[in-house]
């Protein structure tokens, strides 16, 4: 719960952080699964790990409809256009998480044909180490995001500072 | 099917564009010449006695300090008598042309736009031959040895400390 | 009474009269990332309503210079990056790798290493076909046999980190063996799998294999003839659903796969139906396959001698002058192999993965090219699909479980 007031029957706090709350609990994410972590996020999404505890069962292919990107996997060069094209779709407010050594850095694969790490063409909020990450790390890493939309102020998508990050990829629309 | 049974009949009708044999390896090998390579193929595959009817693999080599430093690798298998053979063929830098396999095996037609897309032979009457695995406006040859292996566009590895 | 309108003949269907010439077709753009491919390559389909006409197909978005970069690393190095290729049965992949250098150093392996691949190998192709068999249902609109059977996996994930440490790329083994042997926990795990595996794997056919939907929905659905597939270059369960005899492990024992018995599974239709029912079928081959090793596991080393590129063990590393010496030699490459070249194939998840390697004697390959099934056979995808609809292409990619991994390398 947030910081706030309580008393019986009453809980006070501001509104950023009541949308926080809500926010939190129902991201949908769009599993943008390329390679190998994306076998370790069906493993995730799967009975064993449910990421559904998270209130995160419900995948969005669709990026109109998604909250949150989950990179997962190798970016080549040639797949870096549509990766940006997929954000750039997505609705505000939309946070992006990438999974795994490849989305973060191109991980082991430092060659000609590889995008070195996604924050390249768009902005990432978390970042997830591993090469593959184990499902718990993905689930960390979800958490953090989940910390991230909780606290997230409801001004700061409209601030100077956003439109200039945005603006610095290139992708203000 | 032995293997002198295989090296007579191709000698038989290839003699003088056999420019290498090579018994001492895993599979049996030949080095053709480029211009019959499109006629051996076939030979193998549609010779009643050969019938090397399944193209395993096709892929390209670079020699940079040879005379003729692209190669060609076709690796050939009889299923009938399990038998493998290894064809190879090589090209200079100036005329890289070789004919298109395409019309023999399927499977040929994605193996040589990988070729082409690493290595820069062109394979003449293919009937698509643009890059595969590359974006398109890639414009050198990526697998060619001369070529770095590493992403030239990156600012945040000093060579310093990778010893580049 | 006016008779209602009726619309021409062909109407709706884009091919009527009344139709310019250029729109008869609708183009549908189908991927690079969409729910429906599994991976990322793009489809662009020409349809004729709900028909399809032509497929006009794109790869390349993951590709990831693999062979470029084995150019550049020392033999042991490039075992993770065989990992990378098939993701879903890894061990595959790097015993393979393995098997291909002990080919070229002429390294002879014991009875004992032969049986212990054998039973990782096999364990990789029960991950490898259920995760394929599985998504056909998930395609088909059976999402609970997808549930069932990722809990199966991640037992063999468990028996993975018990032999290797890691659960999907696994790195596993050794150059001339494995690192360490089946540990005692490792065989339990794999025991209880095997008992357990069955019943599950019984209950998902139940669930599949003669449902009513789920053979109208791929009966017939994607076909090819035995000798199209053999011209396009079809190996592993794809060809052996079209009804020919090929496998590595029967053709080419490697292994010591010739000591066992088991049958090759085939089919006659070479449609998304056979093509499921040969993996479900080879499942059970395989289960059969490990508990036959794990029974007739030979007493003797888990490796042989290759001082030059086994790793000596970590304790002796710690303590021992020259092991430290071999293991910085092994781990930095500084180890020259003899000149010469091999092609060495196994029969992996999807068909034949071969590696051909040519090596000059210095201390990386000087060219390694990867045999993937996936990247061969894939391009018969629009030939398959022709003339089908839409929802029975999407089942077609499925069943022939193409990895992007594999196929961009």
């Amino acid at each position: 719960m947030p910081d706030g007031y309580t008393a019986p029957g009453i809980f006070a706090t501001t509104l950023d952080r009541v949308v926080g709350l809500a926010r939190k609990n129902s991201i949908w994410p769009l599993p943008f699964a390329t390679s190998c972590c994306g076998i370790e996020f069906m493993a995730t999404m799967g009975a064993h790990y449910d990421l559904g505890r998270f209130g995160a069962e419900r995948l969005s292919f669709s990026p109109r409809q998604a909250d949150l990107l989950m990179v997962m996997g190798t970016i080549a060069k040639k797949m870096a256009p549509v990766i940006q094209q997929v954000y750039i779709q997505m609705a505000e407010p939309r946070w992006v998480l990438a999974v795994g050594a490849c989305a973060s850095s191109g991980g082991i694969f430092d060659t000609y044909s590889v995008l070195q790490g996604i924050d390249r063409v768009v902005p990432v909020d978390v970042y997830v180490p591993g090469c593959p990450p184990r499902p718990e790390q993905i689930i960390d890493g979800f958490m953090k995001i989940q910390d991230l939309v909780a606290k997230e102020s409801l001004r700061r998508r409209y601030s100077e500072e956003y439109k200039e990050l945005l603006s610095s990829y290139g992708i203000l629309e | 099917m032995e293997n002198s049974f295989i090296i007579d009949k191709i000698y038989k009708a290839f003699n003088q564009d056999i420019l290498k044999m090579d018994t001492a390896s895993d599979i049996l090998s030949f080095t053709v010449a480029s211009p019959v390579i499109y006629e051996v193929i076939r030979f193998l595959k549609e010779n009643e006695n050969m019938n090397f009817g399944f193209l395993t693999d096709l892929c390209g080599i670079h020699y940079p300090d040879r005379g003729l430093p692209f190669g060609v690798v076709y690796h050939l298998h009889n299923l009938r008598e399990n038998k493998r053979i290894r064809i190879k063929t090589f090209v200079t830098l100036g005329n890289p042309y070789l004919p298109t396999v395409t019309d023999l095996f399927s499977s040929a037609n994605w193996m040589e736009r990988e070729t082409y897309d690493f290595y820069g032979i062109i394979f003449e009457g293919h009937p698509n031959l643009k890059r595969i695995l590359n974006v398109e406006y890639m414009d050198f040859f990526p697998m060619r040895k001369e070529y770095p292996l590493e992403d030239p566009t990156r600012e945040d590895k000093d060579d310093r400390y990778f010893g580049r | 009474m006016q008779p209602f309108p009726l619309p021409e003949p062909g109407w709706g269907t884009g091919s009527g009269v009344n139709n310019m010439e250029e729109n008869q077709y609708t183009t549908l753009n189908l991927g690079p990332t969409h729910p429906a491919t599994h991976g990322i390559f793009q489809n662009v389909l020409t349809m004729d309503g709900e028909q399809i006409i032509d497929a006009d197909q794109t790869i390349g978005y993951i590709h990831r210079a693999f062979e470029k970069i084995a150019e550049r690393r020392p033999y042991y190095q490039i075992t993770p990056l065989t990992d990378r290729l098939n993701y879903c049965s890894s061990p595959i992949n790097n015993i393979g790798w393995h098997m291909t250098v002990e080919k070229l150093l002429g390294v002879k392996t014991t009875k004992r290493v032969d049986y212990m691949r054998i039973i990782l190998m096999e364990l990789a192709r029960i991950t490898d076909h259920l995760i394929c068999n599985s998504v056909i249902g998930v395609d088909s609109g059976a999402l609970t046999g997808f549930i069932y059977v990722f809990q199966e996996r991640e037992k063999v994930y468990e028996i993975y980190e018990e032999v290797s440490g890691a659960r999907l790329t696994t790195n596993m083994g050794r150059i001339g063996g494995f690192e360490r042997d089946l540990s005692l926990k490792a065989v339990k795990k794999i025991r209880e799998f095997l008992d357990h595996l069955p019943k599950v794997l019984r209950e998902f056919e139940k669930l599949l294999m003669r449902n009513r939907i789920f053979m109208d929905r791929t009966i017939g659905v994607g076909p090819i003839s035995g000798e199209r597939a053999l011209n396009y270059g079809f190996t592993g369960p794809n060809l052996r659903a079209a009804g020919v005899d090929y496998d590595v492990r029967v053709t080419t024992p490697y292994s010591s796969y010739d000591d066992f018995e088991f049958t090759i599974p085939l089919g006659t239709q070479g449609d998304t139906y056979d093509r499921f029912c040969v993996r479900q079928q080879e499942l059970w081959e395989s289960i059969g396959l490990v508990r036959n090793a794990l029974e007739n596991l030979p007493e003797g080393s888990f490796h042989v001698d290759v001082p030059q590129f086994y790793l000596p063990p970590k304790e002796d590393v710690y303590s021992k002058m020259e092991a430290l010496i071999w293991h910085f030699k092994i781990v930095m490459g500084e180890i020259d192999v003899p000149a010469g070249e091999v092609y060495h194939s196994v029969e992996g998840g999807n068909g034949e993965l071969g590696f051909y390697l040519v090596s000059d004697g210095g201390r990386t390959p000087y060219r390694l090219h990867f045999r993937r099934p996936g990247f061969i056979y894939y391009q018969a995808y629009p030939e398959m699909i022709r003339g089908g609809v839409l929802s029975d292409a999407i089942l077609t990619m499925s069943s022939m479980n193409v990895i992007a991994g594999e196929l961009d390398a």
